[in-house]
């Protein structure tokens, strides 16, 4: 399979993940994971329940120092840079990588604040220019013709799939370089999961997008890399038409076709 | 690692699916056959007969192409279900076609009768039985290959399209000097050449058919290669 190969060097990398391990305790969740996630382009994770997909998105922005029992082995760069052993301050980390979770998590303030809370934390903009932002972050994530007339009403008030896009609003009003998106629509209906698919491809003109996802045709429907996990291995990765078409290995197969999961 | 869906209903779907096919593939193939047999003895009942079954090999080409619509559209299928419903749409037009040149020799059977052309006119008749049989072996291969997705049995077909073109290269010649000895042989003979075109067709058909096979197997497109390239790709 080398015109893969080619195919993805001629990507420019911007996450770059070597021999990456972790460990919940005495479990070890990933097993020596390499694997390039190019620039600008959309990657999904796909694998059955506790294949490591989620675990491996969270050890891009450090989410797992949380818990102290957790433990990543490896490196994972971000533009060259190992962002496991950065002394820089984990929220810097989070501000250039930002990650939108499974379920919506407006936090309890205005849809505005909802947005203006991170910028907050790392610029002072006068009211003028955080107005340009947030309408900015809104309307990117495909929400400011929704909620432009309210924002002052609680971000808890909006529907599931306005909350998740909100929640992508305020992961992107920081100008993030990467967006991890962990299962972002598996709460939301189809209407709802259609719109976050098509932000989703809007967005990778300015981020590079990567995403989990259980729903097996909304990784062939919306991203460019599609990488198949289990149980802690990466057994494939590559063009998502590729995977989805002409998959190189048997357990990819038999995954994406529905014979096992 | 298993063969089977988790969904069983998917499976009974397919199966089902591909059984239709190889009725539909069984049906053409005895098309062919009545129509060179209703030529070799100029039975223009049995020719009747053929074109009479026509109809029902264009209903099979529509019901099968209107269930793979209704699995794609609720199963979504990918990787090799997909490649196999793909090239389930293409081996039925393909068969269709079959049907299409039988009938299309039936009708000259027809032709020829109704024009009193009798059997002690010097017809070719044991070439074009032999070419037909060569075609109809390779309908029966192509189709036995897909029923068991059988890669080196397709591969056998491709390889032995040619056999048939040199067939109808030959009896090419035979009829062009009968031709030209007898004038009064060209009108029967021009019929009987667009009689052995058409069962070159049906090995043409057969070649379709294996090469979808490799589509659904390999994932590898190898339409418009000679064969040995072909090989080449499969090693």
């Amino acid at each position: 399979m080398n015109a893969r190969a080619d195919i993805a060097t001629m990507e420019k990398t911007k996450l770059a993940v070597r021999n990456l391990s972790f460990h919940y305790g005495g479990f070890q969740a990933l097993k020596n994971i390499t694997l390039d996630i190019p620039q600008n382009k959309v990657t999904a994770f796909i694998g059955p329940s506790g294949c490591g997909k989620s675990t491996l998105l969270r050890t891009f922005n450090r989410m797992f120092e949380l818990y102290p029992e957790q433990r990543a082995e490896g490196e994972v760069l971000l533009d060259g840079v190992d962002l496991l052993t950065s002394k820089d301050d984990v929220s810097l980390i989070r501000a250039r990588i930002g990650m939108v979770f499974q379920k919506a998590t407006p936090f309890p303030m205005s849809i505005y604040d909802n947005v203006a809370f991170g910028i907050r934390l790392f610029e002072s903009l006068s009211r003028v220019e955080m107005d340009e932002r947030v309408e900015a972050a809104l309307r990117h994530a495909a929400l400011w013709d929704e909620v432009k007339d309210k924002l002052g009403q609680g971000g808890a008030s909006l529907s599931g799939g306005q909350q998740q896009r909100l929640c992508i609003a305020r992961g992107i009003a920081v100008r993030p370089e990467v967006l991890l998106l962990d299962e972002p629509c598996s709460a939301l209906d189809p209407i709802s999961t259609a719109k976050i698919e098509e932000l989703i491809h809007d967005l990778k003109r300015e981020y590079t997008v990567v995403i989990v996802t259980h729903n097996m045709q909304q990784a062939a429907r919306c991203s460019d890399y599609t990488a198949y996990m289990y149980l802690g291995d990466l057994v494939e990765f590559g063009p998502t038409s590729e995977v989805f078409m002409r998959p190189s290995k048997r357990d990819t197969e038999d995954y994406i076709t529905g014979r096992f999961g | 690692m298993s063969d089977r869906h988790l969904s069983t209903q998917f499976d009974t779907e397919l199966s089902g699916v591909s059984t239709r096919v190889l009725e539909m593939g069984g049906l053409v193939e005895s098309q062919v056959e009545r129509a060179v047999r209703s030529l070799a003895s100029l039975d223009t009942v049995l020719a009747a007969e053929v074109l009479a079954t026509e109809a029902g090999v264009n209903a099979a080409e529509i019901a099968i192409d209107r269930d793979l619509s209704t699995i794609i559209a609720r199963r979504q299928p990918t990787a090799r279900d997909l490649r196999l419903l793909i090239a389930i749409s293409k081996t039925i037009a393909n068969l269709e076609r079959v049907g299409d040149e039988a009938a299309k020799i039936a009708r000259t059977v027809q032709r020829l009768v109704d024009s009193g052309v009798s059997s002690r006119l010097r017809l070719p008749v044991n070439d074009l039985a032999y070419e037909a049989e060569l075609a109809v072996s390779q309908l029966r291969k192509a189709l036995d290959a897909f029923a068991r997705l059988d890669v080196p049995r397709a591969l056998e077909v491709l390889r032995k399209d040619d056999l048939i073109d040199q067939e109808f290269e030959g009896l090419l010649r035979k009829l062009v000097t009968f031709m030209m000895e007898d004038p009064r042989m060209i009108s029967s003979s021009i019929d009987i050449i667009f009689v052995a075109k058409a069962i070159e067709r049906v090995g043409d058909h057969a070649k379709n058919l294996a090469e979808q096979i490799i589509y659904v197997v390999k994932g590898m497109d190898v339409r418009h290669n000679p064969v040995g390239a072909v090989e080449d790709l499969m090693r």
